[in-house]
């Protein structure tokens, strides 16, 4: 998307029902903003996807009855066929290729920004404002991503893939606050959402993710380029000796310790998934660290910059940040040195840039150096 | 401005003498219809009232009428009875109705498809009618019952229901017509529809939520799908609503006492509606226009333009519509209807449906078409962005 996103008068909230978005609208509403909410209906939690059903998810009534506390004009778009296409498809395939996948951060870019965007322009709303706990600040070449005053709530890692003309039609009104504070305002407003918990970390898996996995497999096989679910996995070690049978390869995760059946006078840890050969690599903490990653599909916010950056690099969500050198080599693949050696360098996850507070952009871990 | 309502065929605003006969049961008068004391029998005599009025404006006598709080559980009542029956004689036999039927038509005939009964589910042609010709080439010697409705709540289209009816009497068998869109907007007679069991709704035809009947043919049997009470002679258990009750009987009596100047209001604000719609906006297609329908629907496609943006921009811009069939969570998707008649998933999910009532006037339909023309047209600049894909 280009960044000729024209200001309508009218900005779209994404209400998920939940009480960060739920504040959000609120908060609009009672600025004076004129503001639509909108939910997107994404993933039939019913189980009868199959019949054209959507009338399972519970948490879009909470939205409506929000908009109608916020006195709003509150709408439901329909967007499973395209969640399941980028969102729910890629992240089975990435299981599927022994990666553990971020659907979060697809989501965020191509459901929340990209398609509802798209959308909400199309009656008219040339912003979305959504509960995200993140700030957009102006800077010299344009919009800037930046954290949340809430480091707790932090949610700028999940939003790197978005672009300078995304932001520049993007409110996040969250991101000076902290969530006490935003739960404070629902009480003081009466919103029904105000004693809501944390939603789940993957919104369209109810149960276990590797179930979830091979449920979606067995239901389609064809979809998923007839994958055929594996047998159990080999465990190796670095030297490539065999160490036993362990379950199929897709139910590990890199830097994984518990329940790899294995005994073993030190912890040992999945240092990498090889889906060809159907094999698990395990080794000793010493063996976890890496030095650095390999990335792919390099995206910067602002413009390109020169050369190498210095950055602090989040490799997950939750990972505190590492020094880095990163080392863009062309055509999206980046080389990236850590200042220490990190553990749990997972393919298919996230490398997320820092400079202070400011998200430069990111890549997609390809694999350790 | 006030906003304009142009969804009377999802729902109707209370008619002013609606609203007056309802007051008083939600005011200072209150009892239960079965008690022995005063109170009891003031409520009694407001639900008999009340049935009068609406054997009156079908034509028949009050006793043949049970009161239900939906159309769609007098539906759902009427084909447990018929299982419920068909299952005595050991073998749940067969069952006609068409593509287009109400949902709770659709869905309780797929549910006693899964009990054993067969099903056969007769389409419209293009012109949104059913053919009388194929729902009887269906009918087969154990066809227990026949379900058509009378008029389509999509497109308006009417259906031959008396044609259907005749040919079914004379082989002796049942036919439920779900007339829930068509009474109160056409006269309806139920004896000379000749079939069995009709169903009406009053909040389609300016009543309130809540209260329904099914008029049940003398001699024809009604099986209680609520138990508990001798209510409605043992047919529906259950303590009246009463206010409701007494406003379906005066929206019976209003609808008959102006039936003949409604009919010909409605259609002058649909025929406006259409013949200025298709004059400044030339590919506007209307679906099932020359076909014979309700006065008040207009069903109509805009060419590359999104169903469901055009709604929520004609919402914002202060006039309801509807697009497709919603379901309960509020989203758009095709509707069955429009796929059963032949249209495209992209032509349905392009399309309107404006349903005029008795309250508009036809300032509000050139206010609509001045409306309707310019987000329009303001969908189509944005067109490239908008139009997506229907797998």
């Amino acid at each position: 998307m280009t960044a000729d996103l024209t200001h309508g008068d009218l900005t779209a909230v994404a209400m998920s029902g939940g009480l960060d978005s739920s504040v959000t609208a609120w908060l609009l509403a009672r600025q004076g903003v004129p503001v639509v909410g909108l939910s997107m209906l994404l993933w039939d939690h019913s189980g009868v996807e199959a019949n054209g059903r959507c009338c399972g998810a519970l948490d879009l009534g909470d939205a409506r009855r929000v908009a109608q506390q916020a006195g709003i004009p509150h709408y439901t778009l329909r967007m499973d066929r395209e969640f399941r296409q980028k969102v729910v498809d890629p992240f089975v395939s990435d299981y599927l290729a022994g990666r553990t996948p971020s659907p979060c951060v697809r989501c965020n870019t191509w459901v929340k920004f990209d398609l509802l965007l798209e959308r909400a322009r199309s009656f008219g709303a040339g912003r979305v404002a959504t509960g995200h706990y993140a700030r957009i600040v102006e800077g010299p070449d344009g919009p800037e991503l930046h954290t949340a005053v809430d480091t707790d709530k932090d949610q700028s890692y999940y939003l790197f893939e978005l672009t300078a003309g995304q932001l520049a039609a993007s409110l996040f009104p969250l991101g000076e606050m902290t969530k006490s504070e935003v739960r404070e305002l629902a009480r003081e407003a009466g919103l029904v959402v105000a004693e809501k918990g944390e939603s789940m970390e993957v919104c369209f898996v109810a149960g276990g993710v590797r179930e979830f996995v091979e449920e979606q497999v067995a239901a389609d096989p064809e979809r998923f380029a007839g994958a055929i679910l594996a047998e159990p996995a080999v465990l190796v070690d670095t030297a490539g000796r065999e160490l036993g049978a362990g379950q199929p390869y897709y139910r590990y995760t890199v830097g994984q310790r518990r329940g790899l059946g294995l005994a073993a006078r030190s912890p040992l840890y999945v240092l990498a998934i090889e889906p060809g050969e159907n094999r698990v690599v395990v080794g000793g903490e010493g063996e976890l660290l890496a030095p650095g990653l390999r990335g792919e599909r390099l995206h910067w916010i602002g413009p390109d910059p020169e050369g190498e950056v210095e950055a602090v690099v989040k490799i997950r969500s939750r990972h505190p940040g590492v020094a880095s050198r990163i080392r863009p080599l062309g055509d999206g693949r980046v080389e990236i040195d850590f200042a220490e050696p990190q553990r749990g360098v997972a393919p298919g996850q996230a490398a997320v840039f820092y400079q202070g507070t400011r998200v430069l952009g990111g890549c997609w871990i390809d694999g350790r150096l | 401005m006030d906003s304009v309502y142009l969804d009377h065929n999802a729902t109707t605003p209370l008619h002013p003498r609606v609203r007056a006969a309802m007051l008083p049961w939600i005011g200072e008068r209150h009892g239960n219809p079965s008690s022995i004391h005063s109170f009891g029998q003031a409520a009694r005599n407001a639900v008999e009232e009340a049935r009068e009025k609406v054997a009156a404006l079908l034509g028949v006598r009050p006793p043949e009428v049970v009161l239900t709080a939906s159309g769609t559980e007098a539906n759902n009542a009427v084909l447990a009875h018929i299982a419920d029956q068909a299952g005595e004689r050991g073998h749940l036999g067969h069952l006609v109705t068409s593509a287009i039927e109400h949902p709770s038509i659709r869905e309780g005939a797929a549910r006693l498809e899964k009990r054993g009964m067969e099903v056969t589910r007769v389409s419209p042609a293009g012109d949104g009618v059913v053919p009388a010709a194929d729902v009887l080439s269906a009918l087969r010697p154990d066809t227990r019952l026949v379900c058509l409705m009378l008029a389509n709540n999509e497109l308006g289209t009417l259906q031959p229901v008396a044609e259907v009816a005749a040919a079914c009497r004379e082989r002796g068998i049942p036919v439920l017509c779900d007339a829930v869109q068509a009474v109160g907007k056409i006269p309806v007679d139920a004896r000379e529809l000749g079939v069995d069991y009709l169903v009406l709704g009053a909040h389609k035809f300016n009543g309130p939520l809540g209260a329904a009947a099914v008029w049940v043919r003398k001699g024809t049997e009604l099986s209680p799908l609520l138990v508990g009470g001798s209510q409605e002679r043992r047919r529906r258990a259950g303590t009246e609503n009463v206010p409701a009750i007494a406003g379906l009987g005066e929206a019976a009596a209003a609808a008959k006492d102006e039936m003949a100047d409604r009919g010909a209001h409605l259609a002058s604000l649909r025929d406006r509606f259409e013949a200025e719609l298709a004059r400044r906006m030339p590919d506007a297609v209307f679906h099932c226009r020359a076909s014979p329908r309700l006065p008040n629907t207009s069903h109509v496609a805009f060419p590359g333009v999104e169903g469901e943006a055009l709604l929520i921009r004609l919402d914002l811009a202060g006039f309801a519509v509807s697009t497709g069939s919603a379901c309960s969570s509020g989203a758009v998707e095709p509707s069955k209807t429009l796929l059963a008649v032949g249209l495209s998933p992209e032509e349905a999910l392009s399309s309107l449906r404006v349903s005029f009532g008795i309250t508009n006037r036809l300032q509000d339909v050139d206010a609509f078409l001045d409306t309707l023309e310019r987000e329009a047209a303001a969908l189509r600049r944005l067109a490239p962005t908008a139009a997506r894909e229907v797998a």
